[in-house]
């Protein structure tokens, strides 16, 4: 009895701390005076989210994110699942020296990704006469890509420990080429895998700040915009915005979890 | 690229060990003649084998392996205007090093406390966060993985996921609501009459701290809960059943099992606490020591690349190293921690 209680106040505690920051978030979103704050609530508004919809660079920056994250999915999804197949088959001596390599960007810090695709590619863009392509556009892409693409690669070889190799063997033997069994047998497999990977990388690209306050030079993203605008100065309008940010986050959540459920009840049967 | 020799070695070296990779794989295959498995190209077919390996030359290489040698190198140039790059100027030092110790690019009769002290508290605070999030997250991992019902376990997990996707600047700003001077906290210690000035939560990096053990908590939380899931319940039940205190399950049974999940938690939270740029920029007081900001104010404000390059090297380093003490201490693999 005294460990059920114990229990019971462990999980408010945990689940209070975890809620309870983005709740006083929340509230100061639609209290009127001009500091965020909850307490004393001197009347109900929605102004501050009026503000931000006239906020022009916030919008720029929202759609720079938006653009970014979708061209993250399409580099860094084919990127991970190059990586997980070359990991099934590569020569076992270099396996432990490449594994180290593409999940390296995991363990690294992100503003350090950040920082070194900046240099490299100012030097590479200035010596093959293409800096038309040093843009915060172009290397932001590319950085979040460097270390997204380790996190679907991770999400495929996941999937491919449970890939069952005989059905290879059965469409070759039925004389299926070898791209055939490519595109009809392993793609339609890891379909799935793909489904999440492009999730994760799209999500993981826009809430990113780290590796995109060094990559994205003059452009702006939706977090440097916020990031510049928190350090200005606190206002109410910052809530408002994390309230639909919030929003978002929560329905996409659900989404996914609902999409995956099937997927996982097959698993688990 | 001032060094012709080191330019060739970065941009040449990487390819160079691919293809002795590939040739002794290919000498390898003519060594056991009939009984070798059919050869790249052949096990994928050409149109597949050619995207694999432009995709994996291009992330590999390109994106990963090439940046970082050429950070390294350029941590060991001086700075200097686009025009004199190359030029006799252009020669190998250790001053950016230099300044990260002594505070000046020559003279090393005095410590650069003040950057040494922020990296040093960076570490040191990183740790311990690192293990406050592991006591705050292992009750409730071991109650998902072991005790609740599935259909609990689904609802919790929900419950998990939503706050892992807000991005680090909102719940950054969301603890300064909390704990700025005008704050949350404050207005209520105010008002309830415990005291009458408002706490400088900020100056005293309280908020900062709080900020930071929140922002990573759930990425210990799920490595951990995937190790305890995996651990058969009936072993459990036997140390239960033959009497065992519950401590002693916990310290020979569950912690044993879940030791890959632990390290993983643990190099992960310590590499984002150590690496975090939001939290002490927004949440740090005047005299916040953190590492990252330095960092960012070496490329930004001192606008010295090649220090900051140093700085972000310096960094690396130190994460490095715990991943390194953490796989020696747990006695893991690289592939057990990044999963």
């Amino acid at each position: 009895m005294i460990s059920r209680l114990a229990l019971g106040l462990y999980l408010l505690a945990f689940f209070g701390f975890l809620f309870g920051p983005l709740l006083v978030m929340g509230v100061t979103a639609f209290n009127t005076p001009s500091y965020p704050q909850v307490w004393p609530f001197e009347g109900f508004t929605l102004d501050w989210f009026a503000k931000l919809y006239s906020d022009q660079s916030l919008m720029a920056g929202l759609q720079n994110s938006l653009l970014i994250g979708v061209l993250v999915v399409a580099l860094s999804v084919p990127l991970g699942l190059a990586g997980a197949l070359v990991m099934t088959q590569i020569y076992p001596r270099a396996r432990g020296l490449y594994y180290l390599v593409v999940v390296s960007p995991v363990l690294t810090p992100g503003v350090i990704i950040g920082i070194s695709t900046v240099i490299f590619w100012k030097d590479v863009t200035a010596f093959t006469g293409t800096k038309p392509l040093f843009t915060g556009f172009f290397l932001t892409t590319l950085g979040q890509s460097t270390f997204i693409a380790s996190y679907c690669m991770l999400i495929f070889l996941s999937r491919l420990q449970r890939y069952d190799r005989t059905q290879e063997e059965a469409a070759l033997d039925l004389g299926a080429s070898r791209t055939q069994v490519f595109w009809h047998i392993l793609l339609p497999y890891l379909r799935p895998a793909m489904f999440s990977a492009a999730v994760i990388a799209f999500l993981s690209s826009f809430e990113n700040y780290n590796t995109t306050t060094f990559a994205i030079l003059a452009d702006k993203t939706l977090t440097t915009v916020l990031a510049g605008r928190v350090r200005q100065g606190m206002t109410p309008a910052i809530s408002a915005l994390a309230v639909i940010i919030i929003g978002v986050t929560v329905a996409a959540a659900l989404a996914y979890e609902i999409a995956r459920r099937p997927e996982r009840r097959k698993a688990a049967a | 690229m001032s060094n012709a020799f080191t330019a060739y070695l970065i941009f040449l070296g990487p390819p160079a060990v691919a293809l002795v990779f590939v040739l002794m794989s290919i000498a390898e295959r003519r060594r056991a003649g009939a009984l070798a498995q059919p050869n790249f190209f052949a096990r994928n077919g050409w149109p597949v084998a050619i995207f694999l390996i432009v995709a994996v030359a291009f992330w590999a290489l390109v994106m990963i392996v090439l940046p970082s040698l050429y950070m390294i190198d350029y941590s060991f140039h001086p700075k200097l205007p686009p025009s004199q790059r190359g030029g006799p100027k252009d020669i190998y030092t250790l001053a950016n090093y230099r300044y990260f110790l002594f505070g000046s690019p020559d003279d090393t009769s005095q410590w650069n406390s003040t950057h040494l002290h922020a990296f040093w508290i960076t570490i040191f605070v990183s740790m311990i966060i690192t293990v406050v999030n592991f006591a705050v997250c292992y009750p409730l991992a071991y109650v998902m993985a072991q005790v609740a019902r599935p259909a609990a376990v689904t609802r919790l997990m929900l419950l998990l996921v939503i706050p892992y996707w807000i991005n680090e600047i909102l719940r950054a700003f969301a603890f300064r609501v909390l704990f700025g001077t005008g704050g949350v906290i404050n207005a209520m210690l105010i008002g309830a009459g415990l005291i009458h000035d408002p706490i400088d939560f900020l100056g005293a990096d309280v908020a900062l701290y709080a900020g930071l053990t929140y922002a990573y908590v759930l990425i210990m939380m799920f490595p951990l809960y995937n190790a305890i899931e995996s651990l058969d319940r009936n072993q459990i039940e036997a140390a239960r059943d033959l009497g065992a205190p519950w401590w002693r399950i916990h310290a020979e049974i569950v912690l044993p099992h879940a030791k890959p999940g632990v390290a993983s938690g643990a190099t992960l939270v310590f590499m984002l606490c150590a690496g975090a740029l939001a939290a002490p920029l927004i949440l740090g007081g005047p005299k916040t020591l953190w590492f990252t900001p330095i960092v960012y104010d070496r490329f930004f404000q001192a606008f010295n690349w090649p220090q900051g390059a140093a700085y972000a090297l310096v960094l690396l380093i130190a994460c490095m190293a715990f991943v390194l003490l953490v796989m020696r201490l747990f006695k893991v693999s690289l592939s057990e921690i990044a999963r």
